[in-house]
């Protein structure tokens, strides 16, 4: 086996005095999508923010191996590093887009830190020269790749705010791919999504994950996107892993099953002895 | 709303209804009017209260009251049906028709304002009207032009922006008076074109400094620290008399020179070298053009800077600070140049406000500047460069203008002074403006960048930044 992209080691959050996050280990694979599931509140989000930098974890490591074999210690790392350093880009479970500014500004804004050394921190952006012209030639072609990709293309110049739901996902996730990310983690990509984006959305990823520069990470409730895309599934309940491996193993683990539908009161002892609690 | 609920586009007026509010927004006034208006305690002579009786005054009141209410639910109705035909095409068609030959007139008018004036007035007469006009005008174009980068572009709610103005006026004060006449004796002429940009640095310097330890806070808390700092900077200008001289100010700045040739009498004067009669119009113009580049050349920074990855990042701060995080944007640095931009901005027209005067004093940076700064940015619409010239002109312009209208005086008696009306106006011009456009006078947003077509984007849709 390969050594893993990102390794989660003992992770462990605490708000006061609540666990969020509970001794948390897994890995997420390169050229894989890994799935984070569990029932509401179970923390995954909270792993993601720490992932993120939006938290620092109270304990654990999280190391990053670039394909260089340049490693990273994500929970070391100041916030705007994860992205531009360590290369982690995430998109939001409330979409966070730009919405006065428009589609093609979104993606722009996503390529500011190449652009700003692009444009001697602004100085030679101000005087005009031509390598920073070429750079930002180079961004809009980027950005245009990307609307065609995710066909907005005819859209670019409206305010993001004006996209339809469905729209906005994908341009969220376009955002976060502008950033040339080794690790794109979506915080619920599926959420709010009707049959026919979500299934454009499948598309979407498994192509990311086909161009082999991007591994994927995602929290997702709907199964039937997890189910049909993952590699990999790591379940979480309360803050501690109860099963993690491929979705089939996963989907038929009794100790899921539990978390997700409950048990009978008569069976709970039964179950209880079978998973070992 | 009504106009979701009627399909036709047009609804008919309704007129009882518009008669029946009339007459109860009367009634209330008069219901108010009686005791604060009709009644009037005076003292007579022998320091005895007389109870006068004013009711035709509170009859006025009512009267005004009522018409004014009527003819505004004439306007909402005649706003409803413009909104309901008028929405897909966007904005007003006499603005669309004008709008491609306003800047190059607006650009012509200035440029030639002085020289209109001095045709107009005489070279007496024009003073006023080019420096209490012109140049303070665009003193307060670029001040608003400054603060725009903070409030407009970073959307960072900044209160004490007069304290950079501050910084940038007694930099230069002190510079000329002690350091430039002890130390470099032969560099007098040109004291005002070295300490602009020494100016502007230093309050850059002081936008830094008090930028790194506020940045941190967002929306309400950074506008009291910023309040605070506002009010620092003058307390200390007030107290440390052995820098600053305290209240007394400082006097005898010395003036801008026609780069090197000084505008006085003597012989190597401006009007001696030009073969001109002395006269100080001439350096009423000439302060009128530098203040001119000093505004263009903040602008020209300021489009310059939005297109820039910088200028996007200050927006995207502005509309979502979260997700500029998650993008690897440093919000610490990005609202530290915005906010370091701005002040020195501020410290480039502080310098010439000192040079303009001659005299400083703490007096001249009130918390009241920065509101009446402030209140020109949101007035003109966050963001929009051309919106802060027409609340400049509005604001400071219409307050000088109120100072002009001495026929007012033939209508309310000779003891009748306009301009003491002023705080009045202003406060009346905010209410309506808070009524008939909430986002300023440009609420649209320009796109930074085009793909196909330019859009102007909704004011409704961009965010007005919390911290």
């Amino acid at each position: 086996m390969t050594t893993p992209l990102l390794k989660v080691e003992h992770l462990t959050m605490r708000f006061g005095g609540l666990v969020a996050v509970n001794d948390l280990s897994f890995d997420v694979h390169r050229g894989e999508i890994t799935a984070l599931i569990g029932p509401n509140g179970a923390g995954k989000t909270t792993v993601f923010n720490c992932i993120t930098g939006f938290y620092k974890p109270t304990e654990g490591r999280l190391g990053l191996r670039h394909p260089d074999s340049k490693t990273y210690l994500l929970e070391r790392l100041p916030d705007h590093h994860i992205n531009w350093k360590a290369k982690v880009a995430r998109t939001f479970q409330n979409i966070r887009l730009f919405q006065g500014m428009t589609v093609l500004e979104n993606l722009l804004v996503a390529q500011h830190n190449p652009l700003m050394l692009a444009s001697g921190y602004s100085i030679l952006g101000l005087m005009g020269s031509k390598s920073y012209l070429k750079s930002e030639k180079a961004a809009l072609d980027k950005a245009v790749a990307w609307l065609e990709r995710i066909n907005l293309i005819d859209r670019a110049d409206d305010p993001a705010g004006d996209l339809p739901y469905g729209d906005q996902r994908r341009l969220e996730i376009a955002r976060a791919m502008c950033t040339d990310p080794v690790l794109l983690c979506l915080d619920e990509p599926a959420a709010g999504l009707n049959p026919r984006e979500s299934l454009e959305l499948n598309t979407l990823l498994t192509s990311i994950r086909a161009d082999g520069q991007t591994s994927l990470l995602l929290i997702e409730h709907d199964m039937s996107v997890v189910m049909a895309i993952s590699d990999h599934v790591v379940v979480l309940d309360y803050g501690v892993k109860i099963s993690d491996g491929a979705p089939e193993e996963v989907r038929n683990d009794p100790r899921v099953i539990a978390a997700y539908l409950g048990v009978d009161d008569d069976e709970v002892a039964a179950v209880e002895a079978e998973v070992g609690l | 709303m009504t106009q979701a609920n009627t399909p036709s586009s047009t609804e008919a007026f309704d007129l009882v209804q518009a008669v029946k509010d009339a007459g109860f927004a009367g009634m209330v006034t008069f219901g108010l009017c009686v005791p604060i208006v009709a009644f009037r305690a005076e003292q007579d002579m022998a320091n005895k209260l007389v109870l006068q009786q004013r009711w035709w005054m509170a009859l006025v009141i009512t009267g005004l009251v009522i018409v004014a209410r009527f003819l505004f639910s004439l306007h909402q109705h005649s706003r409803r049906n413009d909104h309901a035909q008028q929405a897909p095409a966007g904005t007003s068609s006499a603005l669309a028709l004008i709008k491609p030959y306003l800047a190059p007139l607006g650009f012509g008018f200035i440029t030639i304002y002085p020289l209109m004036m001095l045709a107009i007035h005489g070279p007496s007469g024009s003073i006023k009207w080019i420096d209490n006009f012109g140049i303070q005008i665009l003193i307060y174009v670029m001040l608003g032009w400054g603060l725009n980068i903070v409030v407009g572009l970073a959307g960072l709610l900044d209160l004490g922006y007069v304290a950079f103005y501050a910084v940038g006026a007694y930099s230069y004060a002190l510079i000329a008076t002690k350091v430039i006449p002890e130390t470099f004796p032969f560099l007098g002429v040109w004291a005002f074109w070295i300490c602009l940009p020494i100016s502007g640095l230093l309050a850059a310097l002081w936008g830094i400094l008090l930028g790194f330890p506020v940045l941190r806070l967002r929306g309400d808390y950074l506008a009291i620290v910023t309040l605070a700092f506002g009010e620092i900077i003058r307390l200390v200008l007030i107290n440390w008399v052995d820098f600053s001289n305290g209240y007394a100010g400082l006097s005898s700045i010395p003036r801008p020179s026609f780069f090197g040739i000084p505008f006085n009498a003597s012989d190597t004067g401006f009007a001696a070298v030009f073969n001109l009669e002395f006269s100080p119009i001439y350096r009423t113009i000439f302060l009128y053009y530098v203040i001119l580049v000093l505004s263009l050349m903040t602008a020209y920074v300021t489009l310059k800077l939005r297109r820039l990855p910088v200028g996007r990042a200050w927006e995207a701060l502005r509309e979502d600070e979260i997700a500029c995080r998650s993008l690897g944007i440093n919000t610490t640095i990005t609202k530290l140049t915005a906010f370091s931009i701005g002040a020195m901005f501020g410290g480039f027209a502080g310098c010439f406000f000192a040079a303009r005067q001659g005299f400083i004093s703490p007096e001249s940076f009130v918390f009241l500047e920065s509101a009446q700064i402030l209140a020109i940015v949101v007035l003109g619409g966050m963001g929009s460069l051309f919106g802060v010239v027409v609340a400049s002109i509005a604001l400071v312009g219409g307050i000088e203008i109120l100072r002009e209208l001495d026929f007012l005086k033939e209508v309310f008696g000779p003891t009748f002074d306009p301009s003491q009306y002023r705080m009045l106006v202003f406060g009346v011009a905010m209410v309506l403006m808070m009524l008939w456009k909430p986002r300023g006078l440009i609420s649209t947003r320009d796109p930074s960048v085009v793909y196909k077509e330019r859009k102007a984007i909704s004011g409704s849709m961009v965010q007005e930044g919390h911290g």
